[in-house]
């Protein structure tokens, strides 16, 4: 008999050499700053990209293998979650509002950045980062798919959920992380991939998912934590390309170090902003929590950031000048926020409500310099009115900061009972911001800046109303218009959890699955 | 000496795993969260294929570990055999 020799293989390093190098041929009748338009224009200065590795080193073929492993897992659960009616399983019915604030928006920023990477992937003359963009706009269109898949089961239940991709271009509050989006796939390619790579990816990222994700197992939601963990499995390659992607540039370079810290700063205060929405979620929005967002921020970005940024100190990188102000508003920026969706709950769609007894003694252990002192008499005091029938409906509209477009709605550094407001005039106009540093964001580009949508302009100017509306007429409610404009129905979408179908449908269905009727 | 970390899901692919990574970094720390797992050490983290499958009794690709990972932090360099995470500073 036969004995079978297995055939030596290529090792791990071996293989992912042939995968990714030597792919490419020497243009002879076009020049390369004719195929590679976009390389210049930044100022970042690349003379080898054979020095680009990956250090996962993964290569085509097992990245199919182990992406259809991780499909055919999440499926199977989802389909188990499904046929079990899992959603009913959930702590209670205000947990689905995390649920919507994720497909409205985070999941269409998932798309947008598979189009961000598709476009990378093409203009970086490396092959090396081009196998690995290609593989992370693959993952990110996964992401945006199986959250749909995953998300639509609620859909069939619950409100506030059935046009999420109309809402997010349209809905007030989700300007916010559609234009922080918007504005790192309208730079070149190395700042996006500092902006998206590096900044989100690997500085932000494990405040967003981790708790997200780690809170909807904890609340019962199968469901997210099964397609959450599943894109997570994804973003350690993400994560890791970011941080190689910005230790390449660095190493390839001098010139390269002054623009990259630009950039670092730039979009580390760019996404934090966008995660205050996972700040009031991780405090505010979950009926059994993890850990406090403060917490999340200790863990993950003061010791991990740190470490990151004490290891890049080598490069001449340092740490953002925006840390100190975050560290400042880390006792605030949940509670200030939740206070804010508390207010406009008839112009958003998801429901908002005031913590009860319990949540807030627990915010008060979590926050004990600020929640009792500046939050909870203004959380009672709403609490009391909604009691007496006066739940309050903030109907005037903000005024939005011109950079993150949050409402100017964050106090000054250091002084809890003063807005920020901060100012600058640009050809003969005035812009608005809510910190020095969005200002500052703003000064360094004006002419991207000026042209931002927002939502508050937009309504203001007529162009937030369904087509043929006039404004004009005796009696015309703004609000009614506009939210037929995003597509939500007053009275179920929006308002006050307390008085909602969802709270309602929740209980009975729970009832029906747990008692003989 | 910062701190590096892995995260994984908690489930029955993972477990011998995480014995492994308790073997091969015997002053790292466990800190199990709900439904994942993630596991700190000072400065460097190793993951060793021979020390999983010893545990698992059958022949182990690392990458198989994609699967069911969730984070990580540190400076990663991977091979056939063992997967790095390290700060340099
Ligand atoms: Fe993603
Ligand atoms: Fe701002």
């Amino acid at each position: 008999m036969d004995m079978q020799v297995a055939k030596k293989k290529l090792g791990l390093k071996e293989r992912y050499a042939v995968m990714t190098r030597g792919l490419d041929w020497k243009p002879s009748y076009q020049k390369m700053e004719d195929i590679y338009p976009y390389m210049a224009y930044e100022g970042i200065k690349i003379h080898d990209w054979d020095k680009w590795e990956d250090p996962f080193r993964l290569t085509m073929d097992a990245y199919w293998k182990y992406q259809a492993e991780k499909e055919r897992k999440l499926y199977a659960i989802i389909d188990a979650f499904n046929q079990n009616n899992g959603h009913l399983n959930v702590t209670d019915a205000r947990y689905l509002n995390t649920v919507k604030l994720f497909i409205s928006g985070i999941s269409p920023l998932e798309y947008v950045a598979h189009r961000g990477f598709s476009h990378v992937g093409r203009q970086f003359p490396g092959p090396g980062p081009r196998v690995a963009c290609l593989m992370q706009a693959l993952d990110e269109i996964r992401h945006a798919q199986t959250q749909v898949h995953s998300i639509s089961n609620y859909n069939k239940y619950y409100n506030g959920m059935h046009d999420f991709h109309h809402a997010h271009d349209r809905v007030w509050f989700l300007s916010v992380p559609k234009s922080f989006f918007d504005d790192a796939i309208t730079a070149g390619p190395f700042e996006f991939m500092v902006s998206i790579g590096f900044s989100f990816e690997y500085v932000l990222t494990n405040l967003l998912f981790v708790p997200f994700v780690s809170g909807a197992a904890y609340n019962g939601d199968m469901g997210t934590m099964t397609f959450g963990f599943s894109a997570q499995s994804d973003e350690a390659r993400h994560m890791t390309l970011g941080l190689e992607v910005i230790k390449f540039i660095l190493q390839q370079d001098p010139a390269n170090v002054p623009i990259v810290q630009r950039w670092i700063d730039k979009w580390t205060w760019r996404g934090y902003r966008v995660l205050t929405l996972v700040a009031m979620m991780m405090d505010y929005m979950l009926p059994k929590r993890t850990m406090s967002w403060k917490e999340a921020w200790e863990v993950y970005f003061e010791e991990n950031g740190g470490a990151l940024f004490k290891d890049l100190a080598r490069y001449g990188i340092k740490m953002p000048d925006c840390a100190a102000q975050i560290a400042l508003e880390k006792d605030h920026l949940s509670h200030q926020a939740w206070s804010t969706f508390y207010n406009y709950a008839a112009a958003s769609n998801f429901h908002t409500w005031m913590p009860d007894e319990e949540e807030m003694a627990w915010l008060s252990s979590k926050y004990p310099n600020s929640y009792d002192k500046y939050y909870r008499p203004r959380m009672e005091f709403w609490r009391e009115e909604a009691a007496k029938g006066n739940r309050f409906y903030n109907k005037t509209l903000p005024m939005l900061c011109q950079t993150c477009q949050i409402p100017m709605i964050f106090t000054e550094p250091g002084d809890p009972t003063k807005i920020c407001y901060r100012e600058v005039d640009y050809k003969g106009d005035k812009y608005h911001f809510c910190s020095d540093h969005c200002k500052k964001i703003f000064e360094d580009e004006p002419e991207k800046y000026v042209q931002a949508w927002l939502p508050v302009h937009q309504i203001y100017q007529g162009n937030c109303f369904p087509e043929g509306t006039d404004p004009t007429v005796e009696g015309f409610d703004p609000l009614a218009a506009v939210l037929k404009y995003y597509n939500l129905e007053f009275g179920r979408d929006n308002l006050d959890f307390d008085i909602s179908e969802d709270k309602k449908n929740f209980a009975e269905w729970r009832g029906q699955a747990t008692k003989n009727v | 000496m910062s701190t590096v970390f892995i995260a994984l899901q908690t489930n029955e692919e993972t477990r011998p795993i995480v014995e492994a990574i308790i073997q091969d970094n015997p002053d790292c720390t466990v800190n199990e969260q709900p439904a994942m797992v993630k596991i700190d050490a000072q400065g460097k983290l190793v993951v060793r294929r021979e020390t999983i499958e010893e545990l698992i009794g059958r022949p182990y690709d690392l990458q198989e570990l994609q699967v069911n990972l969730i984070t990580i932090s540190g400076n990663l360099d991977q091979t056939d055999d063992e997967m790095i995470l390290y700060w340099n500073a």
